[in-house]
């Protein structure tokens, strides 16, 4: 069940020119509401916006006496540069646990395949397996690289790539992917959050080598919660989902690429 | 604070507080249900329904603006027949007043519905003909006099509940609308839906909507809500649910003064869950610090100039 809650920001640094990790004290949300990775924080992000941003969920701590939860965003609008602003100590508001995370087991040997400020939300799923997965990350350019070391820190091992070549292999992750599974594919599962072109892709690979694939989507939202049917996906089925309630993490094989 | 009396009459329809919550913004309550009671609401304004089921618009549907957003949902529902199956059942579980909003593409769709409606117990059907979102029926029966007044026609002669007829703001003169529709035999009025607006990217030149326009809702439309409630007030002698950005217990003041019995808050839920309740506990406080010992002592209290 989700709640309002007024969270301290304990820990504010910036990653990148455009990429801020905010360590929030969520009250007892990941011990009595259950939030983990890969679910989202319905954040208000000042007074002169109307709409919360939703804001994915990187890390959680069980602490005591408050849970802590570390988020990542990157500046993108003017909610988002509002937020980028606070300081450690200064408090927002904030709903959650919103959204479904990830479906995975502590055994899963994982694949995780991350895109610009789709890295964060795949991080604490490496945590959670303990240091079984194996990263892909990709970034734009060397200088919009984020939460590297702390992948390296996690997973057995790491790939890096970046658009430009100044990071890693020049090229795009679906392509990094292609070859890990070529070579191994005795992976549970792919997990995947990134810009949807890169998501059809990823989806497309681990198709072709029979590797269950999540991917986590993003839509402008309003609600947060259900209610007003703004975030919708199209589903292969002809169906319409909500990145906020069905979501953001679905199936692979259930999202209609083709639109 | 002293003690207010809340409660109101809408057509006959007795609600603890004048506070329902607006169509479309909502649901059927099960979401906003997780963070407090229903009960504490005067009434729902369910998600709008059709006669059968609708997958609604591609995405994007919404673009945050100044003070407001755009939606372009699209009448996304489940169809009439499993909100009565598998929504109703839980909201009767509750003490509150119980709206079903629907839309036809034709007006013998629109007595079909709200036979099903009456039947199955609703307390009030709330008759859409003004989601400027769908191509067919939809705003056409609300910016037309003749066509307005057949759906309402065919509205009536079908139920055994009070019918309230929603208008758009989309047109030039509401009160020749409202006029229409209260010939026809409707019982109440809500107003107003959304107004037709349009944001554009800078970069890819391109709607953010992917519908290209959309409906405008929230604070930025108050003003407009609050003229035409007292514009609909002064032409029509039929009680009405007036609505549009209301976030706060003044807005809704101000929307009785001009007229309305009780009102709707809609897009402010999307910022904060608790505002129809804020709204309540606000009109509570702005009635006893004017001295009136009712809420509904507000209705038509303005003194235009």
């Amino acid at each position: 069940m989700p709640i309002e809650q007024i969270c301290t920001i304990v820990e504010a640094s910036k990653l990148n020119e455009y990429a801020y990790s905010f360590t929030l004290e969520v009250g007892d949300m990941v011990t009595r509401h259950g939030l983990k990775a890969g679910q989202f924080l319905h954040i208000a992000c000042g007074e002169g916006l109307l709409l919360r941003r939703p804001i994915s969920v990187c890390q959680v701590e069980a602490n005591a006496p408050h849970d802590t939860a570390r988020v990542v965003f990157e500046v993108r609008g003017e909610g988002t540069h509002w937020l980028a602003g606070r300081q450690a100590g200064e408090k927002v508001n904030v709903l959650g646990p919103l959204g479904n995370g990830f479906a995975i087991s502590t055994d899963d040997r994982l694949l995780l395949v991350g895109g610009g400020i789709g890295v964060p939300p795949l991080l604490g799923q490496a945590v959670y397996t303990a240091g079984k997965a194996t990263a892909v990350l990709g970034f734009r350019s060397a200088d919009r690289a984020m939460l590297v070391e702390d992948y390296q820190d996690n997973c057995a091992e790491v790939y890096l790539c970046s658009d430009d070549g100044s990071l890693g292999r020049h090229g795009f992750v679906d392509a990094q992917l292609r070859d890990i599974l070529e070579k191994d594919k005795n992976f549970t599962a792919v997990l995947a959050c990134g810009p949807k072109p890169m998501l059809k892709n990823v989806a497309k690979v681990a198709a072709e080598f029979g590797v269950p694939c999540q991917v986590s989507l993003e839509e402008r939202m309003a609600c947060g919660v259900g209610a007003c049917l703004g975030c919708a996906v199209q589903m292969a089925d002809g169906t319409m989902k909500h990145v906020c309630k069905d979501g953001p993490v679905f199936d692979a094989k259930e999202v209609d690429w083709n639109v | 604070m002293s003690k207010v009396d809340l409660s109101v009459d809408l057509a006959g329809v007795k609600m603890k507080n004048p506070v329902v919550v607006a169509s479309g913004t909502f649901g059927f309550g099960r979401e906003y249900g997780q963070f407090y009671n229903l009960n504490e609401l005067g009434g729902i304004c369910c998600k709008g329904l059709t006669l059968h089921r609708r997958e609604g618009n591609p995405p994007p549907r919404i673009a945050e603006t100044p003070m407001g957003i755009l939606n372009s949902v699209g009448l996304q529902n489940p169809g009439v027949d499993a909100f009565i199956e598998h929504e109703l059942p839980e909201l009767k579980q509750h003490d509150l007043a119980i709206i079903a909003n629907i839309s036809g593409n034709t007006p013998e769709e629109y007595g079909v519905m709200c036979e099903k409606l009456s039947a199955a117990g609703v307390d009030m059907i709330e008759v859409n003909i003004s989601c400027p979102n769908v191509k067919a029926g939809g705003l056409a029966y609300g910016t037309k006099p003749e066509l307005a007044a057949e759906v309402t026609r065919m509205a009536k002669s079908h139920s055994t509940v009070p019918v309230m007829v929603k208008l758009s703001p989309n047109v030039t003169d509401i009160t020749e609308i409202a006029r229409a529709v209260a010939d026809a035999g409707a019982d109440a009025l809500s107003l107003i839906n959304t107004l037709r607006g349009m944001r554009i990217d800078l970069n890819t030149r391109r709607p953010i909507l992917k519908m290209n326009t959309g409906g405008l809702s929230g604070p930025a439309v108050l003003p407009v809500a609050v003229r035409m409630v007292w514009e609909v007030a002064c032409a029509v002698d039929l009680p009405i649910l007036g609505m549009g950005g209301v976030a706060r217990g003044e807005d809704a003041a101000q929307l009785m003064l001009a007229g309305a019995s009780a009102v709707a808050v809609g897009t402010a839920c999307f910022a904060d869950p608790y505002a129809p309740i804020k709204v309540r506990d606000g009109l509570a406080q702005i009635t006893s610090a004017q001295g009136l010992d009712k809420v509904s002592d507000l209705t038509g209290g303005v003194r235009p100039w």
